[in-house]
């Protein structure tokens, strides 16, 4: 039986077109007084009409949400090489743990006494990622990356006023991730770029230039976002530290050597870890993560509040601390994340982990040595967890990296990452992590191999795809000029 | 070795032999040998049934809200949870995909985004929404530095209600202390509301900002046509926070009033408690100011072939395109909980949501009644105050203590209101939902008589 050719879904606000009375959910009976809400409200404050929602029933809201999933590619579905995503499998035991309602139906501000349970759990967790990183103290609170991002700069910044110095820049490598710079902005600092060396990694020359008594913090992705590893990052350490200055370490690809090396013997003074790429917990689509900031010594007194501290037979939370640069969100982080990365933690354990690193960083060679010789590695040095490569070769018959990528879903993959480093023109940032079967891995290759013929010998199909997605190119220009971000019933008769 | 490792011993000897390498130690040359340790400080792997053990006793030595009558509010709220909202979040299709950069095959949750940015402006009276963000604290610091950008930076003050919720102002006394941006904090009057004038003389001419939360943290509504006006007559924008986004089924969103921006919380649309996160932050502005949004935008437009589709779009404010000139900090949405507040608010819809509402005032209503009707030390703090579902109640002891007391007797009747502080009576706030029966309120009622 041929499956039902999905390539559209009419919107909720399309349905029940005649907007007649139907029933998507019962609410729990009344079983007190009704009331007059002007009675009671200022009647000038009541809405009027109802916002318009039309009315549909559960299993026409189940249809419409299962046909939408089904336009959505997927980690289930394939391989998903985003790199410095790391889109690895997200275990269901996770899931599950996730789930129970002694995790999910707790409220943020019940007594202590009540949810020891979960103050154990954020301890625990605490005590896990400092093992694994080797660093004294950590937060759980950032939502995500680029929060523990800004988490770790406000630290630094209280960290400098502490010592009653005022500095101004903050450096990264060209080869940064835009958050980086984001970052120094919003923690009210300039950001100033340092250049790559010839190998891809930090020039330490042209660090010992710029680095003087105005530069509060480096910030360092390790290995950096071309998949290299800082090799001098020892003595970038010692250099920044002898000049008062802190080093922030960008944990996104922690991933390639969790187990094996400890960013507390690097040197980092702030790093945050994203839960969602090295712990497994799902993207959904865009969120929610977790971006737990880890530092040392010196940043120790200026975590976020509130936090966790554990007494000779409980747990408590400290709300108040005048060292502490304050919370970063409500409560105490994306808890149920949380729980999620902890199960993942514990599961794969110690040696676990190293696995998890020797493979991601196994397949990312296998895939630089099938494609080497069909695309253009513009820096040679070893690939750790992700192998950049770039168009150039492909760029000859006017066949760029975009087009590439388009021609992958055809082949029923996700495509690599391109918008970063902005160091490679072009880029391919391919990162298979540990999850799926070599067999997936190798599949990958070949198509990458397909695709890079076809650039050869027929580089319109490469140019003119996608021809077997849910929809053919979409004009995300169009989308910008005429901007429509919600569904008005006026523009649609 | 372990499952969700997908190469075992000889696919990885494999693999080696073809990159013609004796060991995986070779790929691991370029890290210095001083910051390698050769095993981590941490317990050795577990099987499912032990993790899930051990996860299990923690999360049993909670006190989960479906044991006991619960009354807690204060930002996070218990309302009903159609099992079809968790259904649809379970879907691989949904929770293990990424970002939708590629438009070609993720319309599923670009179409997503889209009618939630649709279902949140139609609440809020605005007529932009964004994708979410992390939570309803964030979210006002947003505000305060749209607000801050969109007067170009020449306004360095943020005039803040005493009565927006006080973890959320000190949230944002984080961000502000690094962007420069001075935070002036109005009280309420004896009624536990924002008086206008005290609001246009806090903003004279130097605010970017009045922001304010209605209803507020004691649930009392704000008189929101009064306050825009009060904000708009210093040439400040005039900014809505909504912590209890199930109050917008029953009263107008701060656009019909010609608010700025309405943003906040909206764990309330089917979002679990989940001991504070991950929640849904939202965030709704005027058309013109859309360029300065913070956070991701999904728009319509068409593929190839002429038909209707999704992509993000105006990613041209954001830092992975803007680098150190991008509009927020945010590099992300809540994109599944962004999912189960659409899947709820399509499932309850709109009458649905107004008598969902309807319910939890008539609820509060009744508790009042109920409480007020007893003899004994416990009082409304503002009796005579409009208010949605939750409200500030004094006894015989502080809010923390009250808490505790009441706790023995069975009974979760709400948050200490005094917990950050705050110029109103040291009580408990108490919240009402939809999910509170009446038995619940007499036992609620029958606790506050024994520890009278």
């Amino acid at each position: 039986m041929k499956r039902r050719a999905l390539r559209t879904e009419a919107l909720f606000f399309e349905r029940n077109p005649r907007r007649v009375r139907r029933q998507g959910f019962l609410l729990p009976a009344m079983d007190v007084p009704a009331v007059e809400p002007a009675d009671v409200l200022p009647s000038e404050l009541l809405r009027s009409p109802d916002p318009d929602y039309p009315d549909i029933s559960e299993m026409e809201l189940v249809q419409h949400f299962h046909r939408l999933s089904q336009l959505n590619y997927a980690v289930d579905e394939g391989l998903y090489p985003l790199g410095s995503c790391t889109m690895k499998y997200n275990p269901r035991l996770n899931e599950a743990t996730a789930g129970m309602s002694g995790f999910s139906s707790i409220h943020p501000l019940q007594p202590p006494s009540q949810v020891q349970g979960a103050l154990r759990l954020i301890w625990e967790l605490e005590e896990a990622l400092k093992a694994i990183t080797g660093m004294p103290g950590v937060t759980l609170q950032p939502a995500a990356g680029a929060h523990g991002e800004l988490t770790g700069i406000l630290m630094i910044r209280k960290a400098l006023e502490a010592r009653g110095e005022q500095r101004k820049v903050v450096l990264a490598p060209d080869s940064a991730h835009g958050t980086n710079p984001a970052t120094a902005a919003f923690g009210g600092f300039r950001a100033q770029e340092i250049q790559s060396a010839h190998d891809g990694t930090v020039d330490l020359g042209a660090l010992d230039r710029v680095m003087d008594d105005q530069v509060a913090a480096v910030m360092l992705t390790v290995p950096n976002t071309l998949g290299i590893f800082e090799h001098q990052i020892v003595d970038i350490a010692d250099l920044v530290h002898r000049r008062g200055g802190f080093i922030y370490l960008d944990g996104a690809n922690l991933n390639s050597f969790a187990g094996r090396a400890l960013p507390g013997l690097m040197g980092a003074d702030a790093m945050h870890i994203n839960l969602h790429k090295t712990f497994s917990t799902p993207h959904g689509g865009g969120g929610p993560g977790a971006g737990p900031v880890t530092v040392s010594d010196a940043l120790l007194p200026h975590l976020p509040v509130p936090r966790v501290l554990r007494r000779a037979d409980d747990f408590e939370l400290l709300w108040q601390d005048p060292e502490s640069i304050g919370p970063m969100r409500g409560y105490y982080g994306n808890f149920l994340i949380l729980v999620r990365a902890l199960t993942y933690i514990w599961s794969l354990g110690a040696e676990g982990l190293r696995e998890m690193s020797d493979v991601a960083v196994l397949y990312a060679n296998l895939v630089r040595h099938r494609l080497k010789d069909a695309y253009h590695l513009k820096y040679e040095s070893p690939s750790m967890h992700e192998v950049v490569f770039d168009d150039s070769i492909q760029a000859r018959r006017e066949v760029h990296n975009t087009d590439i990528a388009k021609r992958l879903l055809d082949y029923g993959f996700h495509p690599p990452t391109m918008s970063f480093p902005l160091i490679v023109h072009g880029a391919l940032m391919i990162e298979p992590a540990e999850s799926v079967a070599p067999e997936e891995v190798e599949e990958f290759c070949e198509a990458m191999l397909a695709i890079a013929r076809e650039a050869e010998t027929d580089p319109e199909l490469v140019k003119s795809a996608p021809h077997d997605t849910p929809v053919s190119r979409v004009d995300e220009v169009r989308a910008a000029r005429n901007l429509k971000v919600t569904w008005k019933p006026e523009e649609n008769v | 070795m372990h499952p969700w490792v997908g190469a075992g011993p000889d696919d990885r000897r494999h693999i080696l032999d073809e990159l013609g390498l004796n060991s995986i130690d070779d790929l691991f040359a370029t890290i210095p040998p001083e910051v390698c340790v050769d095993r981590l400080d941490l317990a050795p792997a577990q099987d499912e049934e032990s993790v899930w053990l051990a996860m299990s006793r923690m999360a049993m030595s909670n006190l989960a809200l479906d044991c006991a009558p619960s009354f807690l509010g204060a930002g996070v709220y218990r309302h009903v949870r159609p099992a079809v909202v968790n259904a649809v979040l379970s879907r691989a299709e949904f929770f293990t995909s990424y970002t939708p950069y590629q438009p070609e095959i993720s319309q599923g949750t670009l179409q997503v985004i889209f009618e939630f940015q649709t279902l949140i402006s139609r609440l809020t009276g605005l007529p932009v929404a964004n994708a979410s963000l992390y939570d309803g604290a964030t979210a006002l610091v947003e505000a305060v530095l749209f607000s801050h950008r969109v007067l170009r930076g020449r306004r360095d003050v943020a005039v803040v209600a005493e009565t927006v919720h006080p973890m959320y102002r000190r949230v944002l006394d984080t961000y502000a202390e690094a962007t420069g941006i001075e935070i002036v904090t109005v009280p309420p009057n004896t009624e536990g509301r924002l008086d206008p004038d005290r609001v246009r003389e806090a903003a004279g001419d130097r605010a970017c900002c009045v922001a304010l939360q209605s209803p507020n943290f004691l649930g009392i509504v704000e008189d929101l046509p009064r306050l825009a006006e009060a904000a708009h007559d210093g040439g400040a924008l005039a900014v809505q926070v909504v912590t209890e986004a199930v109050s917008l089924g029953l009263l107008e969103g701060g656009g019909t009033y010609e608010f700025d921006v309405v943003c906040g919380e909206a764990q309330s649309f089917g979002v679990a408690p989940g001991f504070g996160g991950p929640h849904l932050g939202f965030f709704a502005c005027t058309e013109k100011n859309i360029r300065q949004m913070p956070g991701r935008l999904a728009g319509e437009t068409v593929d190839e072939d002429g038909r209707r589709a999704f992509c993000l779009t105006l990613s041209t404010r954001e830092q992975h395109i803007r680098r150190a000139k991008a509009t927020s900090n945010i590099c992300t949405n809540q994109g599944l909980m962004a999912l189960a507040a659409t899947v709820w608010l399509e499932a309850v819809g709109g009458a649905g949501l107004r008598e969902l509402a309807t319910s939890c005032l008539a609820r509060s209503e009744e508790l009042k009644r109920r409480i007020s009707a007893l003899d004994g030390p416990w009082r409304l703090a503002y009796p005579a105050a409009p208010t949605f579902n939750e409200f500030l109640l004094t006894g015989p002891g502080d809010g923390a203590d009250l808490v505790d007391r009441i706790a023995s007797e069975g009974v979760l009747i709400g948050v200490p209101a005094a917990k950050w502080g705050g110029s109103w009576p040291d009580g408990v706030l108490v919240a009402v939902t939809e999910l509170n029966t009446s038995a619940e309120m007499d036992a609620l009622v029958a606790a506050l008589g024994a520890v009278s």
